[in-house]
């Protein structure tokens, strides 16, 4: 009798503990219902999908909801309530893409606060998200921005990048990246007399005189850049027609012959000595270490967000040791944009997100200031190019976008393809092994095409330019 | 009647009740998929941004695929890198296993070196071969300690040669395995009678003598059960080489294994390629299973026949 009762007390007390986890979740999901009404029709969590903490930097910066970010940085709380949860995953390898691709083919099915609402891409594969068939980016207009009165002061270039085929714009971004040459001030003295801006500008004006200079710096014992991977955007970005085009059924690869001229510039450069042999690719140690003060690479072809992001972090002299000059060539490099997701379901925050970082002039010109970041607002930009009292300490008082200015206006990117990314990686890591002696020159070829058809198995044909 | 009924339950049913979870979640969460990756090998089915193509199917057609590529190169690569790993491993692990459990030696200390020799099987691999890279990097601390004592004038450029990454590749899965194998040849050796040590040492043998004519004989199923996991575990081989070269076999996809050919098509979502190539892999592991499983078998027969004959006589 005595069993019997102590098994029924038992099965009670289990039965009750089952009850009490329900009870327990269900009274959460009460909650964040309750929040819902506090902010009206907005939910509770604002998730977005990044690469990197740059973009955070930024929002954190200007966005006046902001209250206070997590100890690990995962959730930024702001002042009406709301939580961004930010997800990062490496952009290296695809990775990012192939995360945030699984998000979005959910969004439909996930449950409001799990739904992505916010999302960046770079101009690798903007494109790919733009896509008005796809439509995973919300057009401006639905978020109820008006591109040509909140954006008009933006580089036009950035607005046609950020368009579907249809012209309606899809996306914005708070940064323009024209790349300039970054050089050490104090190899520049020692090899060519001078730091000044101006002098070494007319020094390297074009790849001619700057493989003369490349010569009277490897005399000295300098390397010019880095690595082969530092020039390759500068032919990359100048390419003719998009690497990838669809003609029905056939998705057709064509290589550039300006990506053939980077492969033969690059062997003579590297044969020549020009390049450190020893650094293979960026984003790597040794690329990271050849910015110290130890390293005896001279300079290296940046935007705004590579000085700020990747050389100030790395350098370990003096501030004020390097300086900036325009380059034998404009191109641009990178560039992250803002989206608005499908299915969101924070509109109202997306949209005061995207209006406080790319539309409002006050917010532009304080990441400027902070970050020295080229801001995507041509009027901020010419009054700091006009400035002559603003400087940077870390280019030793040099007002850098006295050369980002103009460079921006020569940017043209209109041969974009949702395949870039891939081919940019895989041809600088399959004719790495070119470069540096390991294979022929055909067994590079081999090898991109077997590398490319893996990442993107519906390419029918790739076509190789004569020469 | 009813008391008499409640009474009479039948226990001997239970047990079934005990073991039903690890078959529901095995059914749903090995089995099931399982299948699916057998049944998505015979369809083109892959994902291209955000388009998904397929699923079609397509037959043999990803098999034939698979085998015109460079399928048996990478598989040539993998079977390369285990033996760099195992081989090293084995001769080390049996050394030190003779030694430990050597009663005349007599090693001090023996449970700390088993624990020192395990040690670097603790860390997970993809973070012992991001050590190896950071390590072996043309401008890393292996290469400034070279350099500062004039065995190098110029950076060594380890992972920029094929010998360089492999011999890295082979380092770190012996570094990674030898104490484990080392200690279970250890009580594989332990399981040895005494009796056979002394009576060998008392006829005057030396160490080597009983090294090669009692202890290897002896241990020879042992033996040959780490041969075969350990192939088995090389053929999964994946982390390390995949973070050492980036995810890129380089050079030349010298160092590029199987698992990293399945990664790769897995990028692109590619579920028909992966498919068919996992049940390549299946077939050889199967085929290696199995050897196991005779071997081990054969051996239990082996024995109780003769315990049979003897008891007969």
């Amino acid at each position: 009798m005595r069993k019997k009762v102590f098994s029924l007390l038992l099965a009670a007390l289990m039965l009750t503990s089952l009850l009490a986890a329900c009870g327990g979740s269900s009274g959460s999901s009460a909650a964040s219902g309750g929040g819902e009404a506090v902010a009206g029709e907005e939910g509770k969590i604002i998730n977005i999908y990044s690469w990197n903490d740059e973009f955070k930097t930024r929002v954190e910066a200007v966005y006046d909801k902001i209250d206070h970010t997590s100890d690990d940085g995962t959730i930024t709380y702001l002042t009406d309530g709301c939580e961004i949860h930010w997800v990062i995953n490496p952009n290296t390898d695809g990775v990012y893409q192939q995360k945030l691709d699984e998000a979005l083919l959910r969004q439909d099915s996930a449950a409001t606060d799990d739904k992505v609402d916010l999302f960046l891409s770079e101009t690798d594969y903007v494109v790919k998200y733009t896509d008005k068939d796809i439509n995973v980016a919300m057009p401006l207009t639905d978020l109820g921005i008006d591109p040509d009165k909140d954006l008009a002061d933006q580089y036009e270039y950035t607005k046609v990048v950020a368009s579907d085929a249809d012209g309606v714009q899809r996306g914005s971004t708070w940064q323009g990246c024209p790349c300039l040459l970054v050089y050490r001030r104090d190899i520049a003295k020692e090899v060519f007399g001078t730091d000044d801006p101006e002098e070494i500008g007319a020094i390297v004006s074009d790849w001619g005189k700057m493989k003369d200079a490349a010569q009277q710096l490897k005399d000295k014992g300098y390397y010019t850049f880095a690595s082969y991977a530092d020039t390759f955007r500068s032919y990359g970005n100048s390419i003719s027609e998009p690497w990838v085009t669809v003609d029905g059924p056939d998705v057709i690869m064509k290589i550039d012959p300006r990506i053939m001229e980077w492969i033969s510039d690059s062997k003579e450069w590297l044969d020549a000595g020009y390049l450190d042999k020893t650094i293979k690719g960026q984003w790597n140690d040794d690329w990271n270490k050849s910015m110290g003060s130890k390293s005896k690479v001279f300079a290296f072809l940046f935007p705004a967000w590579g000085i700020d992001f990747v050389l100030t972090p790395n350098w370990d002299g003096e501030p004020g040791s390097w300086g900036v000059t325009t380059g034998p060539q404009d191109f641009n490099w990178g560039g992250s944009f803002i989206h608005g997701c499908t299915g969101t379901d924070n509109p109202e925050h997306v949209k005061e997100i995207i209006l406080a970082l790319t539309g409002n002039a006050d917010n532009m010109e304080k990441i400027t200031r902070t970050y020295t970041e080229f801001s995507n607002n041509t009027v901020v930009m010419k009054k700091f190019a006009e400035d002559d009292s603003f400087g940077t300490e870390f280019l030793g008082g040099e007002n850098p976008f006295k050369y980002f200015a103009p460079a921006a206006e020569g940017i043209e990117m209109t041969t974009l393809s949702p395949y870039d990314q891939g081919c940019v990686e895989i041809i600088q890591q399959s004719f790495n092994d070119y470069l540096q002696g390991q294979v022929s020159f055909d067994q590079a070829k081999n090898n991109f095409e077997t590398a490319i058809k893996e990442r993107y198995p519906d390419i029918t044909q790739i076509i190789w330019p004569e020469n | 009647m009813d008391a008499k009924r409640a009474k009479r339950v039948d226990y001997s049913k239970f047990g079934y009740f005990f073991i039903l979870p690890f078959f529901v979640t095995f059914f749903v969460f090995s089995f099931i998929p399982l299948v699916d990756t057998i049944r998505y090998s015979f369809f083109e089915y892959y994902r291209s941004g955000l388009k998904e193509v397929g699923p079609n199917f397509v037959g043999l057609g990803n098999y034939i695929a698979l085998l015109k590529s460079d399928l048996l190169r990478y598989a040539g690569n993998t079977f390369t890198l285990w033996m760099l790993g195992f081989v090293p491993q084995i001769i080390i692990s049996l050394v030190l296993a003779a030694w430990f459990t050597d009663a005349r030696l007599k090693i001090h200390g023996e449970q700390f070196f088993k624990v020192v020799i395990y040690l670097p099987n603790l860390i997970m691999a993809s973070a012992f071969a991001m050590l190896f890279f950071t390590m072996f990097s043309n401008s890393g601390p292996v290469n400034s300690i070279l350099m500062d004592m004039g065995f190098a004038k110029k950076p060594i450029d380890f992972m920029g040669t094929v010998g360089g990454t492999r011999a890295l590749v082979g380092l770190m899965n012996f570094l990674m395995w030898f104490g484990n194998t080392a200690i279970m040849l250890m009580a594989a050796i332990m399981g040895i009678s005494p009796d056979l040590f002394e009576a060998a040492s008392l006829d005057g043998c030396t160490h080597t003598q009983i090294f090669f004519k009692i202890t290897l004989p002896l241990i020879r199923p042992i033996l040959s059960y780490t041969l075969i996991t350990s192939m088995i575990g090389g053929l999964q081989m994946f982390d390390v080489p995949q973070i050492l070269t980036n995810g890129q076999g380089s050079p030349d996809r010298t160092s590029y294994t199987l698992i990293m050919f399945l990664n790769s098509h897995l990028k692109a979502s590619n579920y028909g390629m992966a498919g068919a190539l996992s049940v390549y892999l299946f077939i050889v592991s199967a085929i290696l299973c199995f050897i196991v499983y005779r071997m081990l078998n054969d051996d239990g027969e082996k024995k109780s026949k003769r315990s049979k004959k003897k008891e007969a006589r």
